[in-house]
Formats: C-alpha cells, structure tokens, sequence
C-alpha cells in the first residue's frame, strides 16, 4: 500500500511541487525558473474571497449533509440485516449514471417553468415563480446531492455495529429524543460522522462544473480557479502552487482537529 | 418511540425520493422525441434503438464498467490493508499517515490528472486503460481506508487477540474475526469507489490512451453537439438493470432461506 | 502482520501484473490491420463515415475524444503520445505549431485540400496550410427568439438593454465574452492594451446583473425553452435550436465578431502518416463534407460541399455564414502574455 501510493501518487505530486515553484512559459506549459512568485500570488484579496466562499458553500453543503444523511444511514443501519445491503445499493444506484446528465436533470428541475416553482405555485406557497436555478441554492442542491451518498456510506459502517440494547437503555434513562440522539448516539458514531464530513467538505471544496451549470458561473470557486488556471490560461505554475496550499491549509485544519479532540483517542482505544 | 420512528422513516424517505426525483426526470427524458431534451416533443423510443448500434458508446460503457471494477478491487485490498496496517502504529505515527491518506482526495482532480501524466510520461509507461486504472486507485484507496478505518475504531481489538490467544495465526485471526467484523464498512467502500471510479472525468482523460475512452470522457466532449439523449437511455437502463438485479438478488435470498 | 501485510502486496502486485499483461496498448495487440488514432471532439463526425473509411481503406480508425482545446494541448504537451489526426481550433494550431507537436502535410497526398473555400484560404495562424487544412467553421453571434425580440437586432448592444433582463445568456468562455465588448467600443478583440482592457471589463460588469447564466453548454436549450430570449453563442448551437423553434433567428451584429475553424493536423508523434494523410483527404471529400455538415450543423470548409449541402442549411446564417458579413470578421489569436490581463479582468467580472 505505502509502496503503491509512493509510486504512483507522492513522486507524481513531488513533479508537480516542483512544478509550482516554476514560470509559466509564454505558450503554456513551464519554464523551469525558481521563483517564489506564483506563491506570492496568492494573497491578493481577489483570490482571498473566492476561498472564503468556497469555504461558505462547502460548510454549509457538509452540514445539510450530515443534516440529510444522518436519519437515512441510522434507518438503513437498524433495518433487518438482508435489507441493509438493498438499502445501501438504492442510495448508490442514482449515481451510476453520468454526472452531466443528472445535472441536466436538476437544471430542468429548477428552471423559472420547471418542476419546482410549479409545485410550489400549485401548493400555494408562492404565486409567482422564483427564480432558483443560476443561485447559490442552487450550487448548494446540486452538491448536497452530489455528496449525500458520501455521508452516508461511512456513516452506516460505522453505525451498524451499535449495541441496540445500548439504544433501549438510553431510552429508558434520558426521556426525548434529542438527549438520546446527542448523549449517546452521537458520541458513538463519532468516527463515522468525521470520515463522512472529511469526504464531503473535501470535493465540495474543489467543485467547478456544479457551480458553473447551476449557479451560472457567475462567480468562482477554487475548483473553477484552478481549473481556469490550468486549462484556459495555461499557467501549470500558478494552478499548481494555488493547489499545494488549498491542500495545506485542508490537511492542517484536519490535523488540528483530530489534535484538539480528545475524545477522539479515547474512542480508539488500546489500538 | 413510536414519535421517533416515524419522524425517522420520513425523514429517510424524503431523503431517497431527493436522490430519485432528478433520475425519474432523466428516465422521462430519454423518451423524449426532441433531441435537444428542453420540452416534452412526444414520446419516442428512438434513443433505445440508437443505443443499441452505437458501438462506441458501448465499448466506453465496457471500458468503463472494467476499469471501475479492476480499480475497486485493487483500491479494496490496498485501502483495508492499510486501514487495519494503521491501527499497530503508534498514535503520533498512525496521524502522519492519517493525514497524508487524505491527500489524494484534497487535490484538485486537473493537477492529479496532469501529475500522472507528466510521471507516466516520464517512466515511459504507454498510456492505456491500465493507466487510467493506476489513477483511479490512487484516490480510491484512501476512500476504502477511510470508511474502513471509521468502524475499525469501534471494533473491540480484545476479539482479535482472543483468537490470537486460542492458536489461530495473524492470517486466520484476522480472516475469520476481524474480516467479517468490518463487512460493512468494506460494503460502503466497495459502492462508493466503484461509484467514483464510473464518473471520474478529468484524471481519466489525462491518463486515458488512444482507445481506452471511458463514458464520461464520451460524454463531457459532447459540447460541440449537445449531450445526446442517448445518454439518458443508457442511463435509464443502467438503473433499470441495477434494480432489476437486486430484486432478483432478493428473490433467490428468499427461496434458499 | 507482517506476513499478513506483505502476502496482500503480494496479492495486489500480482494483480497489477495481470492487468499489464493485458494487451490493451496499441503497440501489443496483434495487428491485424492498421489502425488510425483519431483524436476529436465527442459526435464531431458521423459515424458511419468512419465506417465507409475503414470498409474503403481496409483499416481501423478508433476515435477518442477531448472537451476544449485547452484539454487536448494539456495532454500532448504532457507527452501523450499514439494519436494520428487531432481536430484543433485555429488559435490553438499555432501554438501547437510552435511547441512542435505538429508534422508538416504533404500536400500533394491531399488534393482535396485545393477545394478550400477561398474565404478560408491563407488565414493568419497557418497561411500556407503547412500544418493544417479547415475543416468545419463558423461564427460566434446572437441567437434570439424572434416573438420576445420583435425587431431583429443588428447591434451586440442589444445585449446591454434592460428590457431583457435575465433573458441573456452568455458563453462562459473570456476571451469570447470580452471579444464583444471590445468590438462594441470599436476595438479589436485580440486587443493586448490594459487600459482598454479595463474598459471592456467596465462595459461588462455594467451588463452581469441582465445576465441570466455565463455557459457554453446548454445554451440551445435554454433558447428552446425560452428561458434565454438572447443567447451569445456559437452558430451551430443556435442552428440545432433553430431545428425546434423556428421562431429563433441568429444574427452577427455589425460590429463584428469571431470567426472560427476547426482544423485538421496530423500529429508529429504519429506513426502512421501516410495513412493520417489519407485519412484527412477522406474527411475533406465533397461529398464526405456535405454529409458531416448536414448531421453537426457545422459549415465544411470544401467549397464544392456547399452545393450537396441540405437547402435550408445552405441558406441559414448560422451555418453558412452570409457573404456580407465577413469584412466585420476577426479571427481570436493566441496572446501570449496578454492573456494575464484577460484572466484578471474576467476573475474580477466574475467576482463583483
């Protein structure tokens, strides 16, 4: 494994390290100067605010996540075991076909005529239709929808082990729901909520087409940046060093939290 | 109980008929007669039919479903491995490959698409579908360890020493308790890498050779022309037959039970 | 463990051998019969052309696909080698040009290249057809429903009038978008002045809060639906709605806009020239031409193709651009540099 990922994944990422300390070339491609520049970069405030909503759009798509999928892996997870497997495959399923298309699908879904102001005319919460489609709830839709299965999958592993006679007894000591669910549920399937919202936060993060099709590419994220740095201007430099740090700074917020919580280890155990 | 039962069951079934409402839309669409897909024209199955004679296309979806499957299963045995190889490391050891798992999910797709390339450049490796599948695995092994790892953490480590402590060897132990223990975990991983492997664009159109064009890479150059509604029809039926092959799955669960 | 770990790496090597031995490269394969590496955009030719072709020639032609010219140059200056024949834009064959990735044509391998169009000869990014010969082409203008827009609009500021608003949509691509702001000040779209740089960006934060969607995708669609009333787009796009909606018109304002040309290139690391060659001269056959125009709604650059052209296409404007409009033409070139002061400018339209 550690052999594997030397091979094909740190030496790749070392070229391109390498990579972002060099010019752009005036056709693209790279020049093999060193130079501190493209980092330097960075700081301009133009770049500052499209990381800043990046980071808006992918907190709060991870949120609506966890919001969604929470229930959806609990429920799979305390139904009969034969169902589980069918259950997990209906979450998946909705994914196998192709993304361009199940964005289309939410584009007519949105649209001024389309399915949802029509439902909503028809039920009498608005009179006129909104405009939904070419927002930012419309990015935030189309990735929540986008990442839900990938909260849910870790989710349910990590959930499906749960003593449900721990569940009863904690139904008999604290009276609501609520206590239930964030004095014991949560604590146990801690692991399973911090791996989901890793791998949701992390893609959201570096979207583009979602932003570009439904938001109407009338702002931009870090995944378009870097994808406009690479593909349109042909700065591999510039694209690689706005990279490196969009990782830094992802790895060293991870980092600090599995270093400030505590609980954490305990729940490991003797490992 | 009973309040949160239901509130429960709701809340899961808002959430399926949320994943479903855009894929009902697609399947409609593919019976639609404009090939445009903006407005209902009037039923048709002409994109079926087209499908069917459509070679390329079918190849990409053949290309497709193999390198999803190869690279699941190699991310699989990598990924679990070095989940379960994690947990006999020192703690401050176990966070620095804790964090450098992460790192193939948190760079950008375009800059892992171009590393590959330039590297398979480099080792003069001739671009092909084994390629595009070395680049699927390298961000789906952290996937698979990541998933593994969250119930691993739950597992009480006592129930594999105990079958240490009866005589079965490190292989056994870890075959007959730990493995079925984290069947779950590995199930979520399973569908989840092979879900990512099937829609990956950008790291497999760099990586990708002459000749082992996948169905997104079909798909996404369809600028020029207009996303076919052939894709919908290719969709519809991949969905169709997913379903189909679990109620059969059920149906015969239930004859041998 | 350490057994245990290691007989998996055993495991997953053995596996990766397995995957190699598969013969999946071209160069393992047994050969039956030659076979052509042609690298295009995805539906850009029919295919049962190709099909003729390998029937005609007793060859294979495997098509593989990219999404942007920008796509396809960041694999072949990467190194991807194995393709024969590439589609490029014109701005983009220069600079492939200049990096070396193209080989020359022989010319005389490709007679067909003498029945170019003669609005297409000796253009600025390859004037004496060294590299590359046109193959499909068109223009970028305004496609419009003719029942919201009553008069049919010969300026590109009618996509600044507020009467429209949230019924424009425009491409999402930089270079084309402040092409129409540079030709409505009067200037040329591969301007390389900042100051009139800074300008055009002025003129098109003035016009963001009438625009509905930046896309370059889906346009046709949202005409169709009427969810845009004007669409900046590329004729064919608009061609293809035209087909559903009749009541959609395309214009090239009178100021002028881009005129663009896909182009046929045989790649220097191609081991097969001869049959590229062949393969090129296939494509531009009149005949051949007149059928890839018919199916994509592009118009060919052959000019006998025109004439076995469906009529209704022949006389679209937005297939067949009209006569009096090209005087108002410019092709885009690469700017080297200059692009910077496009990025800037479009990352800022993009952020306010």
């Amino acid at each position: 494994m550690l052999l594997w990922m030397g091979i094909f994944f740190i030496l790749p990422l070392l070229v391109m390290l390498a990579v972002s300390f060099a010019g752009r070339g005036t056709y693209g491609g790279v020049e093999w100067t060193f130079s501190l520049t493209n980092y330097a970069q960075l700081f301009d405030p133009l770049y500052l605010r499209i990381y800043g909503r990046s980071l808006a759009l992918a907190l709060a798509t991870t949120t609506l996540c966890l919001l969604l999928g929470y229930p959806l892996a609990y429920s799979i997870a305390r139904a009969p075991v034969r169902w589980q497997g069918v259950w997990l495959l209906l979450v998946m399923i909705p994914f196998w076909t192709n993304f361009l298309v199940r964005t289309y699908a939410w584009m007519f879904i949105l649209r001024t005529e389309g399915l949802m102001n029509q439902l909503l005319i028809n039920l009498g919460v608005i009179s006129q239709p909104i405009e939904l489609l070419y927002s930012d709830w419309a990015i935030l839709i189309g990735l929540v929808y986008g990442y839900v299965p990938f909260m849910v999958l870790p989710l349910y592993a990590a959930m499906e082990r749960l003593d449900s006679s721990v569940v009863e007894a904690a139904w008999d000591l604290y009276a609501t729901s609520w206590s239930v669910f964030w004095r014991v549920l949560l604590p146990l399937t801690k692991p399973g909520v911090v791996a989901g919202c890793i791998l949701v936060f992390i893609p959201s993060l570096g979207a583009f087409i979602t932003p570009d099709l439904l938001g109407g590419a009338k702002s931009m994220m870090v995944g378009n940046l870097i994808q406009h740095e690479y593909l349109v201007v042909r700065d591999w430099p510039l694209g690689s060093a706005i990279s490196f740090s969009l990782m830094a700074l992802v790895l060293l917020g991870v980092l600090a939290y599995f270093k400030t919580d505590g609980r954490l280890d305990r729940f490991e155990g003797g490992g | 109980m009973s309040r949160g039962r239901i509130w429960l069951l709701s809340a899961s079934l808002v959430n399926l008929l949320f994943l479903y409402l855009p894929i009902a839309v697609l399947i409609l669409f593919s019976f639609n007669a404009s090939r445009l897909s903006a407005t209902w024209q009037g039923f048709t199955f002409r994109w079926y039919l087209a499908l069917v004679e459509d070679q390329a296309l079918l190849a990409a979806v053949h290309n497709s479903l193999l390198v999803a499957a190869v690279s699941t299963s190699l991310a699989t045995i990598l990924g679990v491995s070095a989940a379960v190889g994690m947990e006999r490391l020192s703690s401050r050891r176990r966070r620095i490959v804790e964090g450098a798992l992460l790192l193939p999910l948190v760079i950008p797709e375009v800059m892992l698409g171009v590393a590959l390339l330039l590297f398979f450049v480099m080792v003069e490796l001739p671009l092909s579908l084994v390629t595009v599948t070395i680049g699927h695995v390298v961000w789906n092994v952290p996937i698979v360890a990541i998933i593994t790892r969250a119930r691993l953490q739950k597992l009480d480590p006592r129930l594999e020493e105990a079958a240490l402590d009866l005589g079965a060897t490190p292989w056994q132990a870890f075959r007959r308790v730990t493995l079925p223990l984290l069947t779950p975990a590995i199930i979520g991983a399973v569908l989840m890498a092979f879900t990512l492997s099937l829609d990956d664009f950008i790291v497999t159109f760099f990586t990708a050779g002459p000749g082992s064009t996948t169905l997104p890479l079909q798909v996404y150059s369809m600028v020029k022309s207009g996303v076919s509604p052939e894709i919908n029809a290719l969709s519809a039926i991949l969905v169709l037959i997913s379903m189909a092959l679990i109620g059969l799955s059920l149906v015969l669960q239930r004859q041998r039970n | 463990m350490n057994t245990l770990q290691k007989r998996q790496w055993l495991a997953a090597l053995l596996c990766l051998a397995s995957l190699s031995a598969c013969p999946t490269t071209p160069e393992d394969g047994p050969r039956k019969s030659p076979t052509l590496y042609y690298f295009t955009w995805s539906d850009y030719v029919s295919p049962e052309l190709i099909a003729e072709f390998e029937k005609q020639a007793g060859v294979k032609v495997v098509v593989d696909t990219f999404g942007s010219n920008e796509e396809l140059l960041a694999k072949l200056q990467a190194g991807a080698t194995g393709y024969d024949v590439a589609v490029p834009s014109d701005f983009m064959v220069s600079i492939m040009a200049r990096q070396g990735l193209l080989a020359e044509l022989e010319l005389e391998q490709i007679p067909n290249a003498k029945l170019l169009a003669e609005r297409l000869q000796r253009l600025p990014f390859d004037p004496d057809n060294r590299y590359s010969i046109p193959y499909l082409w068109g223009t970028v203008g305004i496609g419009y429903d003719s029942n919201v827009i009553s008069r049919q609009p010969d300026s590109w500021t009618v996509l600044w009038d507020p009467r429209y608003k949230g019924k424009i949509s425009m491409l999402n691509d930089q270079r084309e978008v402040f092409g129409v702001a540079l030709r409505v000040m009067g200037q040329s779209l591969n301007s390389r002045d900042p100051a009139v740089i800074v300008q055009a960006k002025a003129k098109l934060l003035s016009q963001k809060p009438l625009v509905k969607t930046y896309t370059s995708e889906n346009y046709d669609q949202l005409l169709i639906s009427g969810e845009v009333a004007l669409a900046h787009g590329w004729g064919g796009a608009v061609a293809r709605a035209m087909a559903e909606r009749p009541s959609i018109k395309y214009v090239v304002p009178k100021e002028g806009g881009t005129i663009w040309s896909d182009c046929l290139v045989v790649l220097k690391t191609s081991r097969n020239r001869e049959l590229a060659t062949r393969f090129i001269n296939y494509l531009l056959d009149p005949t051949v031409a007149a059928r890839t125009t018919n199916r994509l709604l592009f118009a060919s650059s052959n000019r006998q193709a025109k004439a076995l052209v469906d009529e209704q296409l022949r006389e679209n404007p937005a297939v067949y651009p009209l006569d009096s409009t090209f005087d108002r033409l410019e092709w885009m070139a690469d700017l080297g540099e200059a692009i910077r002061l496009y990025d800037r400018a479009w990352t800022e339209l993009k952020m306010q």
